[in-house]
């Protein structure tokens, strides 16, 4: 369902269709973290995400009006090219990641502690205080960034 | 599970994103893909961090805190690209009101 929804993203001639794609293709994605017992980052993904980050997609795109690409449209062969230079590179990952020695290992599903709020906070507050209020100092300065560069001048 | 199905399907959303970036012509699409591309990448690693959680379990350990690093590096990851598309589409806003197209063969000189 993810890769099928994955594809209709890039395949979507209309941009608000796509982000709709995209909405679904991360609810997928939060499917799998819950799969994983990563309830955390599933509800952060789907808050952030499908919320955020989705909404401004469709203001933006609201906002300019772009309906259709343009005049120049995806030429055929750039399409072409594109689709054949990534279906080589999966080709060649699959290839090189097939027979690794991860194939034995497994990944613990539906069980374990470490994806709670508990766990997650606990480490997060503790070893990781220095780049979390670095993240927020970035966030401040994109947030300034942001208005600067969209203020009419 | 077998990390291997992860692997792969990570590996298919990066290579879709990839091809979105390649064949798009339209910059919110383009960058609609880039999201993709980094959730590919969220995917993979909260997987590996459950696989290395289990290792931890498997061998006896308390497994308290192991694979923990990964789920917050995936936090972190979700948070800058937070801010990346907020400056991101900002930019988009402004060449759009310059050039009145987000089309990037127009945009592919820097000034107008």
């Amino acid at each position: 369902m993810a890769l099928f929804s994955a594809l209709m993203v890039i395949t979507s001639k209309n941009p608000v269709y796509s982000v709709l794609w995209l909405i679904i293709t991360f609810f997928a994605i939060s499917g799998h973290y819950i799969l994983l017992n990563a309830q955390f980052l599933a509800v952060v993904n789907i808050i952030v995400y499908a919320g955020a980050i989705m909404v401004l997609f469709l203001f933006v795109i609201m906002l300019m009006n772009a309906r259709q690409e343009g005049p120049t449209g995806s030429k055929r062969w750039i399409t072409l090219a594109g689709t054949v230079s990534g279906g080589i590179f999966l080709l060649v990952l699959v290839a090189a990641l097939k027979d690794s020695e991860l194939k034995a290992r497994t990944a613990m599903v539906m069980d374990g502690q470490i994806g709670l709020i508990k766990v997650l906070g606990n480490e997060l507050f503790t070893r990781y205080v220095v780049p979390f209020e670095i993240s927020s100092i970035l966030f401040l300065s994109a947030m300034v960034g942001a208005v600067v560069i969209g203020k009419k001048d | 599970m077998p990390i291997n199905y992860y692997l792969f399907l990570s590996l298919a959303l990066f290579t879709i994103g990839m091809v979105g970036v390649l064949t798009r012509r339209n910059a919110i699409i383009i960058f609609m893909c880039i999201e993709l591309m980094l959730n590919a990448v969220n995917l993979l690693l909260v997987a590996f961090s459950k696989m290395h959680y289990q290792a931890a379990f498997e061998a006896g350990q308390v497994a308290g805190q192991a694979g923990v690093d990964g789920q917050l590096f995936v936090f972190f990851i979700m948070v800058v690209a937070a801010a990346e598309v907020s400056v991101g589409l900002a930019i988009i806003v402004m060449m759009y009101r310059n050039v009145h197209s987000v089309d990037i063969n127009f945009l592919n000189r820097l000034k107008h």
